[in-house]
């Protein structure tokens, strides 16, 4: 089998397109190339939408934390201490645990003017829980982040919005969040790159791999349990993984950049990795 | 354990639990919480040492082993760590039983990769097929905590490091000036230093690592989680204590565990800073010289 034919049969294998049954023997690079990339989609899938939407549910959780008002700031800060403090491995377990626990045929939801079931299943699928529990997971490290830059907005930039009469929505939205996520920015990038990783965890923890569509990690561990050869699989897993961090510090250094358009001179203008694990 | 316990049977309520907690599968439950701890204990000195010798390897004049120390840490975090937990245990394995197989079996012809096998000669094979359980056992552990010393090393290069580049520079030329060579002046003036640098980025490697434990469960060890599994599936009438699907439950127990001990940890790290942080011209120090 040439290795255009490998591309067109297991190209998007992870998705459940192409060829059905993984390659059995005789192993060839291309085999090991394309069977991993194409697990990279769902790390890929993972990553993208849980840092998209954790993004706006971490500035809400920092904003809640950082608020006068107990209701709001304690619940913020137990939700944070809760997914920082304990293993995201763990996390996993319990969400697929109390997900398969839902009832299997549905939920009956009653409401007083509809009745429907709402069903349940496809939340002890991989493509839904484990991004539910992603989400939260880059949501509180995310939200201790940017609750440690919201303290440390200076306090010169507020005065200045007070005298220019930014109030409320407008002084958030010009103001403090522009700031907040300047200064929070290069731990954000290091947050982003360890979500990434993050997601190789998925189908490891009790996430099944349904009709073996897993992830990079999945066809990694799985080509070196059938060649029973490390030395192949894991250093191309660990090629493609470096791409995806070095793209992920490339994308947000141009994001780094437009938010420090306004800065004069090059100061702050180049996105540095910061020496500092957050995890 | 309890005299009351010898026929599950007919207990009920409280009695029931007090007797389910202490069957011996459950000891062995507890038992594996000290182990975790215990491989984490381990584990640290190592990971230290490694990090150590790679911080060590980066700063030094010979190019190839500077390359060998920056290449070391960056590896380690653009790669996920899972991938490092699969990986190096058994190319360890596979690299010392074939270094075995070299010496101990000189005159074996056939190729040591047949296929998709891997086959060595008999005395190769580690540990030996006749040894004892334990130390098959021991092997697994062993090359788990390696695993966990390679990744950590590599944060723990990275810190070291950074905090050895933080120690001011005033400090080392003020030893060069004293004519003092640049060993001395790495062991006497450097290293001394840069431990309340490395601190808060030590502190939060302990954190991550606290956090990495259950891995080792992917690593085929007998820990907690796996215990927790085994405990908590539904256990038919076939068994003395039946329940139905409690998993749930024994991992919220292991997330009690974390919490606690990410907290604990936190409470004593922050003590520790304080400690380290006095009479240092630092920010923190120069807070506590002043409010004295």
């Amino acid at each position: 089998m040439s290795c255009v034919e490998t591309i067109q049969n297991y190209a998007f294998r992870s998705i459940g397109i192409g060829e059905r049954l993984l390659p059995k023997a005789d192993f060839t690079l291309c085999d090991h190339f394309v069977l991993i990339g194409s697990g990279l989609i769902w790390n890929v899938y993972f990553a993208v939408l849980a840092l998209c939407s954790g993004f706006f549910f971490a500035t809400a959780v920092a904003l809640a934390r950082n608020s006068r008002l107990a209701i709001l700031r304690k619940p913020a800060q137990w939700f944070i201490f809760v997914f920082r403090g304990s293993p995201l491995f763990i996390q996993f377990f319990i969400a697929y645990e109390a997900l398969t626990l839902l009832p299997r045929n549905g939920l009956e939801i009653d409401l007083w003017f509809a009745q429907f079931t709402a069903e349940t299943r496809w939340l002890t699928r991989a493509w839904a829980g484990a991004l539910i529990v992603l989400f939260l997971n880059t949501s509180a490290y995310s939200a201790e982040i940017f609750y440690g830059a919201l303290r440390s907005v200076p306090k010169g930039d507020l005065e200045a919005a007070d005298a220019y009469g930014f109030t409320g929505w407008m002084k958030f939205r010009k103001i403090i969040w522009p700031t907040m996520l300047r200064l929070a920015w290069p731990a954000y990038t290091n947050e982003a790159i360890f979500l990434t990783h993050a997601t190789t965890l998925v189908f490891f923890s009790s996430f099944p791999a349904w009709q073996q569509k897993g992830d990079a990690l999945y066809y990694a561990s799985y080509l070196a349990d059938k060649t029973f050869n490390p030395f192949i699989p894991y250093p191309i897993l660990a090629f493609y993984f470096v791409l995806l961090s070095l793209g992920i510090i490339g994308l947000f250094g141009l994001a780094y950049r437009r938010l420090n358009r306004h800065l004069p001179g090059t100061a702050g203008g180049r996105l540095r990795p910061r020496p500092f694990m957050v995890r | 354990m309890f005299e009351f316990c010898s026929d599950p049977k007919s207990l009920e309520g409280l009695r029931w639990f007090a007797c389910y907690f202490t069957t011996g599968k459950h000891l062995l439950f507890y038992q594996s919480f000290l182990v975790v701890i215990a491989l984490m204990l381990v584990t640290v000195p190592c990971a230290l040492a490694m990090g150590f010798a790679g911080a060590l390897a980066a700063r030094s004049h010979v190019a190839p082993l500077r390359w060998i120390g920056k290449g070391y840490s960056a590896l380690a975090r653009g790669v996920p760590d899972i991938a490092f937990f699969l990986f190096v245990p058994l190319a360890l394995d596979q690299g010392l039983e074939w270094l075995r197989h070299k010496t101990k079996c000189p005159d074996w012809d056939l190729p040591v990769r047949q296929g998709n096998d891997f086959v060595v000669c008999a005395q190769a094979k580690l540990p030996l097929s006749s040894a004892p359980q334990w130390q098959h056992e021991l092997y697994g552990v062993s090359l788990a905590v390696i695993a966990f010393a390679f990744v950590f090393g590599a944060f723990a290069a990275f810190v070291l490091s950074g905090a050895m580049n933080a120690v001011p520079k005033a400090q080392l030329e003020t030893g060069e000036a004293y004519g003092m060579t640049r060993r001395q002046i790495t062991w006497r003036i450097l290293i001394p230093q840069m431990w309340v640098y490395a601190l808060p980025g030590l502190s939060n490697l302990w954190m991550i690592l606290i956090k990495a434990t259950p891995l080792l469960f992917i690593l085929g060890v007998e820990d907690i989680v796996y215990w927790a599994r085994e405990m908590g599936g539904t256990k038919t009438q076939a068994y003395d204590y039946p329940h139905g699907d409690w998993r749930l439950w024994y991992f919220l127990g292991l997330l009690v565990f974390y919490l606690s001990l990410t907290k604990v940890s936190e409470v004593f790290l922050a003590r520790l800073s304080r400690r380290l942080s006095h009479g240092q011209a630092t920010m923190a120090g120069e807070e506590m010289r002043r409010a004295a």
